[in-house]
């Protein structure tokens, strides 16, 4: 039996540089899991469509964004809300241990998914004892 | 005519968003549903149709089922969140679960005429007016 499920409230994006649009940008919630071979990180931005995703690595850090489509809200009579809407973006420091020439990223049904292999070196092997 | 900026209408929006958040609308059914997951909006649409907007980022469509009945809407699934085997855990703030939701709305809906629709993690939920329901001008002799 899974867990109930409860309503994450959306996290304003504050801690970052200052920003010439004047709208509010969120942080999209984040798993990050390992691999022998690479890191992966799923973010949830829910709808952010394919073509509106980018993904920059600018020295270690990684830096997604993921912009919504507003226009079919411009002409909408909100008459009751639970969440806001919003672009999203998030960065994330890498370490040395990632490749930064092979990176991999995807998106489907609001979900990205960030594959960051990891550099051979530091992939783990075991050692055959003769 | 002023050219509209559009990250000024971003905001405005935003705006909009927060003052519907303590709107009074589902207050007349009853039901004070507010904070159950999964997350909605609902927004007019025309003068007599409405319009439900659902985040329910990477769900299964298999695993989401929609049920609407004269004025409520019963919404059930499953968010998983899976991970392959072998693997070590940095950081999780996705949630996973079971849900099962039921939004009252203040109008009745006609049953046969909802669409729904579901993209980019948003799932859209056109909820027209039943017949019967709508004003009729009444012709006055």
């Amino acid at each position: 039996m899974s867990p109930e499920l409860s309503v994450q409230e959306k996290q304003e994006l504050v801690d970052r540089e200052e920003r010439t649009v004047p709208a509010r940008y969120y942080v999209p919630a984040a798993d990050i899991y390992e691999t022998e071979t690479a890191l992966s990180v799923i973010l949830e931005m829910p709808g952010v469509k394919k073509e509106n995703v980018t993904v920059d690595l600018e020295r270690n850090v990684l830096r997604v964004e993921g912009r919504i489509e507003f226009a079919n809200y411009e002409d909408a009579d909100a008459v009751y809300t639970e969440y806001n809407i919003g672009h999203f973006s998030r960065s994330f420091s890498i370490g040395n241990a990632v490749d930064p020439n092979r990176i991999e990223a995807s998106a489907s049904d609001g979900i990205l998914t960030l594959t960051l292999h990891k550099k051979t070196e530091v992939q783990p092997r075991r050692i055959q004892i003769s | 005519m002023m050219r509209t900026d559009p990250f000024q209408t971003l905001l405005a929006l935003q705006r909009t968003f927060d003052r519907a958040r303590t709107s009074n609308w589902l207050g007349a059914t009853g039901s004070s549903a507010r904070g159950a997951y999964p997350p909605v909006n609902i927004f007019r649409k025309g003068r007599h149709d409405f319009l439900a907007v659902v985040e329910l980022p990477g769900i299964d469509r298999s695993e989401l089922d929609l049920e609407v009945r004269e004025n409520a809407i019963r919404l059930r699934g499953r968010k998983g969140v899976d991970y392959g085997p072998d693997v070590s855990l940095h950081r999780r703030e996705r949630l996973q679960g079971d849900f099962d939701r039921t939004i009252t709305v203040p109008i009745e809906i006609d049953a046969s005429q909802v669409k729904a629709e579901y993209r980019d993690g948003l799932l859209a939920i056109f909820l027209p007016q039943a017949e019967a329901a709508k004003p009729r001008a009444v012709a006055i002799d």
